[in-house]
């Protein structure tokens, strides 16, 4: 029997169907494997503890690791936020129940960041996540303990959400897959709001193929969440060699011109193009004029959303509450407690965005880029299937490196935000590794893959196909031992 | 130097909406059950809950809007609208702002500026003196009410006076309650009212600052806080002064008004999208068929009633406006076809609706019924009965209801024999010479010495104009 935790989802389900291992077996070389990283938040006790998931779905006895933004009835759910220490909720998110539909069984609650904002899942509450890869350094962010967990042997796959970013990012700098799907494929019920008009589900995993094995498992319209449609067509399980026929556009805004890009960086991604078109791809230049003022647009939009998703933090119905003399000074002495500093910092710049006298030219002037922006992708869509970028402009980067400068935080997800703007489907894969600025160990680069709206099935396609090509075959050192 | 001061009132009213269930989620509607007990993770603005718009609740708000006259928008969108309350679970209410749901309407003789679909806030009681969250000891929270469906409506300032203010908010109310669409009581708070109501000089064109009120909670305080604002804004400017625009709270007990503070109304609502839902975007043919679907509306009847039937304008009103008498006076049409429609107009606005005041009832709340007054009507018209004497049937009606012919005999009130009334008339004549003399030298006043005489001998049951019109007769005037 090989290792259950080098397998990925597909080939553990191989060896459970021809017998060399049992579901059982699987989950508890999970469950039992000690948590060095700090990746969950909460975690199930071990196989006998948990439902067996069944023996006949797609996910039949899959163990699934679960970002802590999803609600599960009578589990502990916090979104890495303080105000909900203790707080279970009274039901369990839709993509959640998919999952256990399909046959998964729950490992635990991965870390975050507060509520989803951050890029270095230094944002948490409960502690920081490490780097799987590095120690010393972060997983990315927001879905930073997912993305940790799978890299680092703690999970087989797992699911995050990505409202700029925050997905891929943190992906690619633990070197496994991400995708955010299309806006509205997956149900959003269930999931803590950060910003609700680019909030969306998607899964980590090691591999392509598994990404689509959860993918269509997760995604279908839902009557809890009305923004939500499915897939128009079951995503299939990609198995595409090759590029022939596809026409590959490389936006330069994003790509070796994106800003803050690391040497090491653009070298993978150089790589990474080339290979495309060794794969029978078209390839070309192409041009997203306005996506440089992604982050700018996003910095408006995703906090003045935030400023109303989380004003239901109030002390008065669940979570923290510190008690005081009047209503006002209790919401100011709990939510003060309650939130840390980069949520306040985004509630007090969405606030002030939608005030009045200045939402014009903040929240308005921001739409309009949004717009914008989703009409450049509308313009390179006449021209190519597929566009490719880096994920991060940077390799992962030493804990407390950007903690102090939120900017530079911030552009961490340059190279993600446009297609969160514009709603479209992302994936980022393992593309090598590379040294970062200045040296030090080499870390994993991601190529981030889009299309249009509701192609996932292609993108998966090409993703396998590039990852094929690719042959990443590097995995962290795992930490030995049971917990 | 003081120009004659005029008032300006506009009226903002929500109306809770009878659907079955809340407007984003499954929780029943049910006045008066047991505190939160129709609660879910949604309408509890748990983490991750997202709204539901309940379908129902817009094909009423769209029959609300068609009834006012109003254009309805073929696609307008939900906002969020942000304050921090412990009634508002979510941190903020959904409403609409830019794009109202319909607009430009008109309702007897007011024009509506907005017709808007949005959700109720839960409802708190404060435990101490005030009432008022301030100064409270404690204050609890029921959500059973938390996200009803509530539809505001707002007209322009076209009232003039606070007595019109109430008619007009009765008119509507018969219209919402003719339309099904909601409870529109007041006391329990389905049909709430806030004014603005602001003064100027009757000759300036421009309006005067308004201040707005609340917590009217009938129809009578409407009357009264209205009346009692414009009292106290006419004091301040004919003694120099300026109003403030301010809100302000109507207290019942001693029909005072009180300025809220500053904080517990003073927002800035940072209106933005709701990026949980899509816009509403009725069709038109949708549109059409609401329209279409109407049932006759309170204006509408006051119209047929006056071309139709000949109703005098004030009475067609009356009975037009109030749906129960209008429905209890079509009965006693339909029952009575000797009877007259103006005539039983005239008794069921008059003194059935009098008798039944007095009861403390509505007129299809007692025991007469509208095929018996049709009835009684029908005798005073053929003569047998005298207005007095109806009356008095009309008054047993309301209380042990029964036959009015039966009536009339049991307690003798019958107008008689035409030749034996004429025979006591000429017997008067004969006692009395002196009077009848007067009476035909042209001596008008006199006659009423002879009718005297005559109701005296039928015990007040002869009908007063029959008794004048056989002395003339008799004296040959
Ligand atoms: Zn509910």
């Amino acid at each position: 029997m090989s290792d259950p935790r080098q397998l990925t989802v597909a080939e553990a389900l191989g060896e459970i169907g021809d017998g060399s291992l049992s579901a059982d077996e699987w989950f508890d070389a999970y469950a039992e494997a000690p948590d060095e990283l700090g990746a969950y938040l909460w975690r199930a006790k071990g196989a006998g503890a948990v439902p067996t998931g069944g023996e006949h779905g797609p996910l039949a006895g899959t163990p699934v690791a679960i970002k802590d933004i999803f609600c599960i009835e009578d589990v502990p759910t916090t979104a890495g936020s303080r105000i909900l220490e203790g707080y279970a909720p009274p039901y369990t998110a839709t993509a959640v129940e998919r999952l256990l539909a399909a046959g998964a069984r729950l490992l635990g609650k991965t870390n975050m960041d507060e509520f989803a904002m951050g890029s270095s899942n230094e944002n948490s509450a409960f502690g920081d996540v490490r780097n799987p890869w590095d120690r010393g350094r972060v997983p990315g962010g927001s879905s930073g303990g997912s993305a940790a967990a799978v890299a680092g042997g703690l999970a087989p796959c797992s699911i995050g959400t990505d409202t700029g970013g925050s997905i891929r990012q943190p992906a690619a700098l633990c070197g496994v897959v991400g995708m955010k799907p299309t806006y509205g494929s997956i149900s959003r019920s269930g999931m803590i709001a950060f910003a609700s008009s680019l909030d969306q589900c998607g899964p980590l995993t090691r591999d392509v193929r598994d990404a689509a094995l959860l993918l269509g498992a997760l995604g279908g319209g839902d009557e809890r969440d009305t923004t939500s449609i499915g897939f128009p067509e079951p995503i299939a399980i990609p198995g595409r060699e090759d590029l022939e026929g596809l026409r590959v556009g490389v936006p330069s805004e994003l790509g070796l011109e994106a800003e803050g890009i690391e040497a090491g960086v653009r070298d993978v991604f150089e790589r990474a193009v080339a290979l495309c078109e060794r794969l029978g791809a078209d390839v070309a230049e192409t041009s997203l004029p306005n996506a440089r003022h992604g982050i700018s647009a996003y910095y408006v939009l995703a906090p003045a959303e935030a400023s109303a998703n989380l004003a239901r933090y109030d002390g008065v119905r669940f979570g923290m509450r510190v008690e005081a003399e009047s209503l006002d000074e209790m919401y100011e002495l709990t939510r003060s407690a309650g939130f840390g500093p980069e949520v306040k910092r985004r509630i007090m710049l969405g606030t002030y965005a939608l005030s009045s006298g200045f939402y014009e030219a903040y929240y308005g002037s921001a739409q309009r880029v949004r717009t914008l922006i989703a009409g450049d992708f509308a313009a390179a869509f006449g021209d190519f299937d597929l566009l490719v970028t880096p994920t991060s402009p940077t390799v992962a980067f030493e804990l407390g490196a950007r903690a102090a400068d939120p900017l530079a935080m911030y552009m961490s997800d340059y190279c993600t935000v446009p297609m969160s703007l514009a709603g479209l489907p992302a994936i980022s894969i393992p593309a090598g590794l590379a040294p970062p600025d200045g040296g030090g160990p080499e870390l994993p680069v991601g190529l981030q893959i889009t299309g249009p709206a509701f192609s996932e099935s292609l993108i998966l396609d090409a993703a396998h196909a590039i990852e094929g090509a690719v042959g990443f075959d590097h995995r962290p050192k795992l930490a030995e031992g049971r917990r | 130097m003081s120009a004659e001061l005029v008032p300006t009132i506009g009226l903002e009213i929500h109306v809770q909406l009878l659907t079955r269930t809340k407007m984003f989620c499954g929780c029943e509607l049910e006045f008066g059950a047991e505190p939160n007990v129709h609660t879910c993770p949604v309408c509890l603005g748990h983490p991750g809950t997202l709204p539901v718009p309940n379908e129902q609740a817009i094909e009423s708000a769209i029959r609300i809007a068609v009834a006012l006259g109003c254009e309805v928008a073929p696609r307008s969108g939900f906002h969020r609208k942000n304050y921090f309350y412990p009634d508002l679970p979510k941190g903020y209410q959904i409403s609409q702002f830019d794009v109202p749901l319909a607009t430009a309407g008109r309702l007897g003789g007011v024009r509506i500026h907005r017709v808007h679909l949005e959700e109720d806030a839960a409802k708190l009681s404060h435990v101490g003196e005030t009432g008022r969250i301030h100064g409270s000891g404690a204050s609890l929270v029921d959500f059973n009410r938390g996200g009803t469906p509530l539809v505001e409506i707002v007209t322009e300032p076209d009232i003039d006076d606070p007595a019109a203010a109430r008619e007009w908010l009765a008119l509507l109310r018969t219209t919402l309650r003719q339309l099904g669409v909601s409870d529109v009581n007041m006391e329990e708070g389905s049909l709430r009212c806030d004014a603005n109501v602001s003064i100027r000089p009757a000759a300036s064109p421009e309006l005067g600052v308004k201040t707005e009120l609340k917590n009217m909670n009938s129809f009578r305080y409407l009357e009264r806080g209205v009346e009692a604002e414009i009292a106290r804004q006419r004091e301040i400017v004919e003694s120099g002064g300026a109003v403030e625009q301010e809100t302000l709270h109507f207290d019942p007990a001693g029909g005072t008004l009180t300025p809220l503070r500053s904080k517990e109304y003073a927002h800035d609502y940072r209106y933005f999208p709701e990026p949980d839902l899509a816009p509403v975007a009725p069709s038109a043919a949708a549109v059409d068929a609401a329209r279409a679907s109407l049932p006759e509306l309170p204006e509408q009847r006051r119209d047929r009633y006056e071309a139709d039937l000949g109703l005098k304008p004030e009475v067609a009103r009356r009975l037009a406006f109030d749906a129960s008498l209008a429905a209890f006076f079509e009965e006693a049409v339909t029952a009575g076809s000797a009877s007259a429609p103006a005539a039983l107009a005239n008794w069921i606005t008059g003194d059935l609706v009098a008798l039944a005041r007095e009861r403390g009832l509505e007129p299809a709340a007692t025991a007469a019924t509208p095929a018996a007054v049709a009835a009684l009507v029908g005798l005073l018209a053929a003569g047998e009965v005298n207005r007095g004497g109806a009356r008095e049937v009309l008054e047993v009606l309301v209380r042990d209801g029964g036959e009015p012919a039966a009536i009339v005999d049991r307690l003798d009130l019958g107008a008689g024999d035409p030749d034996e009334l004429a025979a006591i008339v000429k017997r008067a004549i004969e006692e009395d010479a002196d009077a009848a003399a007067k009476v035909r030298a042209g001596e008008g006043k006199a006659i009423g010495a002879l009718v005297g005489a005559v109701m005296r001998e039928t015990r007040g049951k002869a009908d007063g104009g029959e008794v004048t019109r056989l002395i003339r007769e008799q004296l040959d005037l």
